[in-house]
């Protein structure tokens, strides 16, 4: 947190209460961090959940402030967040999730098993949180394709899934095109939003290249 | 007729049960935890239960249009388990939890010396956090049983209109009532309280302080008892607004004392439904 300048959460619409409490909170994380642990999951009661222009809501920008202002690093840092994902409702995980690029900030990608566990789950709201711009980071290649596809199937809308642009490939157009063949076939409607990801890789007759892996 | 159904175990309940009582006005339930059929023997299985109370239950009740909260503690026959107690120490991180509403279910299954000091125990937990707390009271040896519970609630300092005694009868309803505790009846197919004897015994009672709940569960049991109470009720000459007291206002007072029972759900959750399209998601569809 820097010492001069507006305060970290001057830009969030919160009650003199709500902006009282979270000064409160900072400084009694920053002063002992396992306060953390029933700091965090208070938030919402404290400072609400309207939405934010950039799509989060007002506690996971609050639980993000929470979260950057542990006193703590590398090991430490991973596992007390990683406590507070495994001991989180669903609310404090999408926070957890979605707060990843600020937590690791030298990448090295050692938040991906939360983001793992994640996509093993069957929750829309943790799926979609969990493929942010952490994950188009640093998911491997299959795995990231497994997780576009899951979206498909979940029906998540895959504008919101990040990374698309740079991670589409052709491997991930075959997995799509089959998809969609398996969809015609019993019927079933395929997705719209499937078709740009497929397009770039599909030869003028028709077929979809196979990947190379 | 709107429901909200106090006590019910929906992680033992199907997708039809959900879609039943959707269709018969139930709106919001709370799941007290509880034991399963089969004894756990590690306290790490019981924290995946928690974690499935406050994430998937929920998850799920929300695609059917119904609003899942619980309670959370370590149940009474597992309280006797001494593999089982460290799931003591981790109840606070639960109980901070947004959608739980009340420490439960407490109280007493065998009235074992062990199961004296984790009701005790978890009585301060509730005091502490500042929750309602849910206490089930025996199936055997009921009357005495819920003696002493009301003994034990007593000497725990919290105040009684903080706590609902559950399972109750005809023979234990007086004392509860009497205390300044809530009266909660589950109303069973074949065990516990019927219909019938439910509205003898509003009617001798008033409907003060009453839950009525169908606990659900893996058992012999029935979801819709709620409603069925509720048309036994006006055939007998009670007013809709007498149902909708026991049914909906009733249960909201007891619960809205924890300050966390947020039935105004609609700013800013991303429900299932918003995120995706209703019929896609995987229950809807029944899995992959």
């Amino acid at each position: 947190m820097p010492l001069s300048g507006p305060a970290p959460h001057s830009s969030l619409p919160l009650t003199p209460e709500a902006r009282a409490w979270v000064d409160g909170a900072l400084a009694e994380i920053a002063a002992a961090p396992t306060t953390v642990r029933t700091l965090f999951p208070a938030v919402r009661r404290r400072c609400g959940r309207a939405p934010l222009p950039d799509g989060r809501t007002v506690d996971e920008a609050v639980r993000a402030l929470l979260l950057t202002a542990l006193p703590l690093r590398d090991q430490a840092l991973a596992d007390e967040v990683g406590a507070l994902h495994r001991y989180g409702d669903p609310a404090e995980q999408r926070a957890v999730l979605r707060a990843l690029p600020q937590l690791d900030r030298e990448e090295s990608g050692r938040f991906l098993d939360l983001v793992r566990q994640t996509l093993r789950g069957n929750d829309n709201t943790l799926i979609e949180a969990a493929l942010g711009p952490y994950a188009a980071a640093h998911l491997p290649a299959d795995e990231y394709r497994q997780a576009v596809l899951k979206c498909v199937f979940y029906e998540i809308p895959l504008a919101r899934v990040a990374g698309l642009d740079e991670r589409a490939d052709a491997e991930l157009a075959r997995m799509l095109g089959d998809f969609a063949r398996e969809r015609t076939a019993a019927g079933r409607p395929v997705p719209e939003d499937i078709t740009p990801l497929v397009r770039p890789f599909t030869t003028p007759s028709g077929t979809t290249i196979h990947g190379t892996e | 007729m709107r429901i909200f159904d106090p006590h019910i175990h929906m992680t033992s309940r199907t997708t039809d049960d959900y879609e039943a009582m959707h269709e018969a006005g139930v709106r919001a339930v709370v799941e007290p935890a509880f034991w399963l059929g089969q004894p756990r023997t590690s306290p790490d299985t019981f924290y995946d239960y928690f974690d499935s109370l406050l994430g998937w239950e929920p998850y799920r009740a929300a695609q059917f249009g119904i609003q899942h909260f619980c309670t959370i503690a370590l149940n009474p026959k597992e309280a006797n388990d001494p593999r089982c107690l460290p799931v003591l120490d981790e109840l606070p991180r639960y109980l901070a939890k947004d959608r739980v509403v009340a420490v439960g279910e407490i109280g007493y299954d065998s009235m074992t010396k062990e199961e004296d000091e984790v009701l005790a125990r978890q009585l301060q937990l509730a005091v502490e956090h500042g929750l309602p707390a849910l206490v089930h009271t025996p199936h055997r040896d009921k009357a005495a049983g819920t003696r002493r519970t009301l003994d034990v609630v007593r000497e725990s300092g919290i105040a009684p209109e903080l706590v609902v005694l559950d399972h109750l009868n005809e023979l234990t309803v007086g004392m509860v009532l009497d205390s300044g505790c809530w009266a909660g009846f589950s109303v069973y197919p074949k065990t516990k309280m019927s219909e019938d004897r439910m509205v003898r015994i509003l009617r001798e009672h008033g409907l003060d302080r009453v839950l009525v709940n169908s606990a659900a569960d893996w058992g012999s049991s029935d979801p819709l008892k709620t409603r069925k109470t509720g048309i036994a009720m006006l055939a007998d000459g009670f007013t809709a607004d007498d149902v909708d007291r026991v049914l909906w206002r009733n249960p909201v007072a007891f619960y809205d004392q924890s300050g966390r029972l947020d039935l105004d759900d609609t700013d800013g959750e991303p429900k299932p439904d918003d995120t995706s399209s209703f019929e896609g998601n995987s229950i809807r569809r029944g899995g992959e």
